[in-house]
């Protein structure tokens, strides 16, 4: 292992005068983690602690006729058989708690189970082999029902309903579309004008997060009728907020305690031990562990999803992308979890790192009759990414151009419009690829290596908000209805047109300044060259960020001797995009939108909320 | 029978904070008598190692050694509240946070240093080493420890501080997409070399060179951890990794390590890191999160390189070696690219 620092590059936007950030510094955590004394939740002893084991589903689809576990209840060792009977509120969604989606997901089957190893019957003993035992004794009636396990088959009309409270198989997204749709410029014009079209289909597995301590709690009665969860969780006010709504119990009486994990990789996020282990502590009155093993761990345990990707490119012959189409489809088995915020994630992530004028695309959280899948590391991009990587080289090899030449090319730089309709900003790619070009002795054209995040970037029409073509495709219910393909481009009705420029000015784009003027900090001693220095405190969220203009009459660098594709970018060859919405300051900069004004009904956090159907754990809400 | 060598290259960037924002992070910062330093959170320190870069971030802004700095954290009692370790959200949320807190009980410091030596708390600065002076006068001084009991015990003033960080929620419009996802990305660009059997179908690293840029290092060491076991979960995720082998049928899933496959210590992949730096302007003192992204670009790399080695587009994870040898049996036998890059 070799690591080295290049302090020389953006030395013009750093200070590295500290005395303890930047500095190699022990961890505060080394003695207690290497001595094997670091107290992680299975490190909590308890005289006559209890175990919980599951009766779980063997099915992959199945309506519950009848369970009986008479026998087990009867068990030596066995004190408390707990059902969905027994949970106030059964029915859940994590993202409930930022008001995103609907509540899906029973903590204990009731009338069917949708997954193999889904959860029916919650059993408590005084040890792990009595609740196993008494698992085993456990009788359930199934009748089986037809299952779908492929995300494609998921949103066919005829495939079986996986997910009642989402019956086309499909998440909602803003109560409009089955889908959530990226649309920045226009796709087939695009493909129209491009001497190559490129398109293949990409499969990510699902993974295991493989944390070394499995995901687990430890609930044990405190004095004052609170209760203690030691807890594996990744969000301790995540988990607080379920277990809190789910049982519910007023959140004061909760004692969460955790923050040394071992690992967790995104795994320990889905707070579902907390409230198991906390309910059987409140049934018992004793400390209650509920703590998966290896075999849950990896096939119960929520992993990483299995997501395709279907990619679609339009590519001049001098290796511009014109035009890139995405289909998407986020697996996320059979309840909702987190896959539909990686949709939305994935979606503002497209279409990688590079400037393309058109984008195209629509991404699906589908539901089929497998584990729920949940966060993982790079969760909604690592397998976007994976799709996106090898889809660059097959457009290298399309074009016949070196695979490095080819990213710079079409790499996004500083001013550049997303097509998320945000420009970007603090670009790296380019060095980045130069870098590792030049310590393996890659050879890259002078040009290529003489490329820069911060030279050409927003150039004519790469600055801008393209016109865009839209189309209503996808409602709800409507791919049952017709069978609709999945595509942006498989449907035949009507396309409008959004004119250039065109923002619905859906944030407080004020950046991250504080929003009190407490909340200042010293910006002298933050670190940063002029002019890279945080914005002053905004007290009040007013205009979006303008889109960044060009430098003033910026020269392009290089020279005339540099092809035009280094310096003058795609944009050169573009056509010149029509008149602006409104007079610019300069010849390339749109206008900065107009204030937004506060709506005072739909106010960005909301407190205390209690309305039917809203945890009284509000810690904000995600508006739909 | 042959060995082929195979050189693949991918590059990426990677958002940093939770997706849209509306992910609030608090932090409180409060000196003992003695003028030590506590930092109470609700981070879940998952060996990322927030618990150190917290620490290193309130020393730093209060101006006193990282030893009278300790990071009390995931205590629901004590620690107020916090989204969250996940979405490679933790340094830049709660660091800025812990930037917040520690500025304002940094404030209440010098003022009280100021009080006890009739100056005005703006001429004063910290030396890093436990001690405040006045400006280009070294010599006319406190110790942060007098200054905690002088404050507490003569002037009836705390030494703490309160910090939040929040990223204003984004909606997502429906027919555009149109948000604002985050504030900041780091990049990666990744070389890898390898070899493939051709007999056996097997893939086998054998070389990384790597560049990511992270904003700042904000503790090298701790950076260089996550590089270097990232680049180890992308490899395990490129040619081992699955829970449904067979997907999507869900049969043969594996339950415990011995068939859930991921490569040993002794497949560690020598591996040459370069970190770039350029700190994103919203980051506690520029630094992205390294985390998340670094495992992204090593999974297309090596499919990339495969396909250079023997001409075999492997589009689906993880790449077995039986999808190796169907494609090189449907190929004819493999067919070699070149070298890259000369």
């Amino acid at each position: 292992m070799v690591v080295e620092y290049r302090k020389d590059l953006f030395a013009d936007e750093r200070a590295d005068d500290f005395d303890v950030v930047g500095k190699p510094i022990l961890r505060q955590d080394i003695l207690g983690h290497v001595t094997g004394r670091s107290p992680f939740y299975d490190d909590h002893l308890f005289d006559g602690l209890l175990h919980m084991r599951c009766v779980r589903s063997p099915h992959h689809h199945a309506r519950i006729r009848s369970v009986d576990a008479s026998g087990a209840e009867r068990m030596a060792g066995v004190v408390k058989v707990l059902s969905a009977r027994d949970v106030p509120v059964n029915v859940n969604t994590l993202l409930s708690l930022i008001n995103f989606g609907r509540d899906d997901e029973p903590l204990l089957a009731t009338d069917k189970v949708s997954y193999v190893g889904q959860p029916i019957l919650a059993i408590v003993a005084t040890s792990v082999r009595a609740a196993e035992a008494a698992v085993q004794a456990v009788r359930v009636d199934y009748e089986e029902l037809p299952f779908v396990l492929d995300v494609e088959e998921a949103l066919k009309p005829e495939a079986p309903v996986v997910n009642a409270e989402y019956p086309n198989n499909t998440f909602d997204y803003a109560d409009t579309y089955d889908h959530q749709k990226l649309r920045f410029g226009d796709v087939d014009k695009g493909f129209a004008e491009a001497d190559h079209i490129v398109e293949a289909t990409y499969q990510m597995s699902p993974i295991e997060q493989a944390p070394i301590e499995t995901c687990g709690a430890i609930a044990a009665p405190e004095t004052n009728d609170r209760i203690t969860v030691y807890t594996s969780t990744q969000g301790l006010f995540f988990s607080v907020g379920v277990t809190a709504k789910q049982l519910d119990l007023n959140s004061a009486r909760l004692h969460f305690i955790g923050g040394t994990v071992g690992g967790g990789f995104g795994g320990k996020v889905d707070s579902h031990h907390e409230p198991l282990a906390a309910l059987a502590c409140l049934a018992t009155g004793k400390p209650v562990k509920y703590m998966w093993d290896r075999a849950e761990e990896m096939q119960v345990g929520a992993p990483r999803g299995g997501e395709r990707w279907k990619i679609k490119d339009g590519v001049a012959r001098d290796g511009r992308i014109l035009a890139r189409m995405f289909t998407g489809f986020f697996d996320a088995g059979a309840f909702t979890r987190l896959s539909s915020y990686a949709v939305q994630k994935s979606t503002g992530h497209l279409p990688g790192p590079y400037s393309i004028p058109n984008v195209a695309s629509n991404v699906y959280c589908v539901y089929t009759n497998r584990t729920p899948s949940t966060a993982m590391r790079g969760f909604g991009i690592t397998a976007c990414d994976f799709a996106i990587e090898r889809h660059m080289d097959k457009v290298a090899r399309a074009v016949g151009m070196d695979p490095i030449e080819l990213r710079i090319l079409n790499a996004y730089r500083d001013g550049d419009m997303k097509a998320h309709r945000r420009a970007a900003k603090n670009c790296a790619l380019i060095e980045s690829c130069q870098v590792v070009a030049q310590k393996t002795g890659w050879a890259l054209s002078g040009e290529a290596m003489r490329a820069s995040s911060k030279i050409g970037g927003g150039e004519g029409a790469l600055g801008l908000i393209p016109e865009t073509v839209i189309d209503e495709e996808g409602r709800i219910g409507e791919r049952r209805r017709t069978g609709l393909g999945p595509e942006p481009d498989a449907g035949q009705g009507a396309r409008r047109r959004l004119p250039q420029g065109h923002s619905a000015h859906n944030s407080s784009a004020f950046g991250n300044a504080p929003q009190r003027e407490d909340m200042a900090a010293e910006q002298e001693r933050s670190g940063f060259k002029a002019p890279m220095a945080p914005t002053a405190p905004a007290p009040k969220p007013a205009e979006p960020a303008p889109v960044a203009p060009p430098a003033a009459a910026a020269p392009v660098t290089g020279g005339p001797s540099l092809p035009s594709a280094y310096t003058a970018r795609p944009a050169a060859s573009l056509p010149t995009p029509p008149e602006p919405p409104r007079p610019a300051p300069t010849a390339a900069a749109p206008p900065p939108p107009p204030p937004q004004p506060e709506d005072p009904a739909r106010p960005h956090f909301q407190r205390a909320v209690k309305r039917p159907g809203v945890s009284r754990f509000l810690s904000g809400t995600r508006r739909r | 029978m042959t060995i082929h060598h195979g050189r693949g290259f991918a590059c990426i960037n990677y958002p940093i904070g939770m997706n849209l924002g509306g992910d609030p992070s608090q932090a409180l910062v409060h000196a003992t008598p003695d003028g030590k330093f506590k930092v109470a959170l609700s981070s879940i320190d998952l060996g990322q190692g927030i618990k150190s870069v917290g620490r290193q971030l309130a020393a730093e802004t209060l101006g006193v050694p990282v030893e009278d700095v300790y990071v009390d954290t995931a205590d629901s009692d004590t620690g107020p509240h916090d989204m969250g370790s996940f979405a490679s959200r933790g340094t830049h949320r709660m660091g800025n946070a812990i930037i917040r807190a520690a500025t304002e009980a940094r404030r209440q410091m010098l003022e009280a240093a100021g009080e006890e030596l009739e100056v005005d708390a703006a001429d004063l600065v910290t030396d890093g080493r436990g001690n405040i002076h006045v400006k280009g006068a070294p010599s006319r001084s406190i110790t942060v420890e007098d200054t905690a009991i002088a404050a507490q015990f003569t002037q009836g003033r705390t030494l703490a501080g309160r910090g939040i960080f929040l990223v204003p929620l984004s909606e997502v419009d429906a027919d555009t997409g149109e948000m604002t996802p985050v504030s900041s990305f780091a990049h990666a660009a990744l070389i890898v070399d390898l070899t493939v059997d051709d007999e056996t179908g097997e893939v086998e690293v054998t070389a990384i060179n790597s560049a990511y840029e992270v904003g700042r290092a904000l503790n090298p060491k701790l950076v260089e951890q996550q590089l270097i076991g990232g680049a180890w979960m992308g490899v395990a995720h490129a040619l081992y990794e699955t829970t449904e082998p067979n997907y999507p049928d869900r049969a043969h899933g594996p339950e415990d390590f011995n068939h859930y496959l991921q490569p040993g210590p002794g497949d560690v992949v020598p591996h040459h890191i370069s970190v770039l730096e350029r700190p994103a302007p919203d980051a506690p003192f520029g630094g992205k999160g390294p985390g998340e992204m670094c495992a992204n670009p090593v999974l297309p790399a090596i499919a990339n390189g495969v396909f250079n080695a023997v001409g075999v587009e492997c589009d689906s994870l993880p790449i077995t070696p039986e999808k190796v040898l169907r494609g090189l049996r449907a190929n004819g036998g493999a067919r070699p690219q070149g070298t890259p890059g000369r």
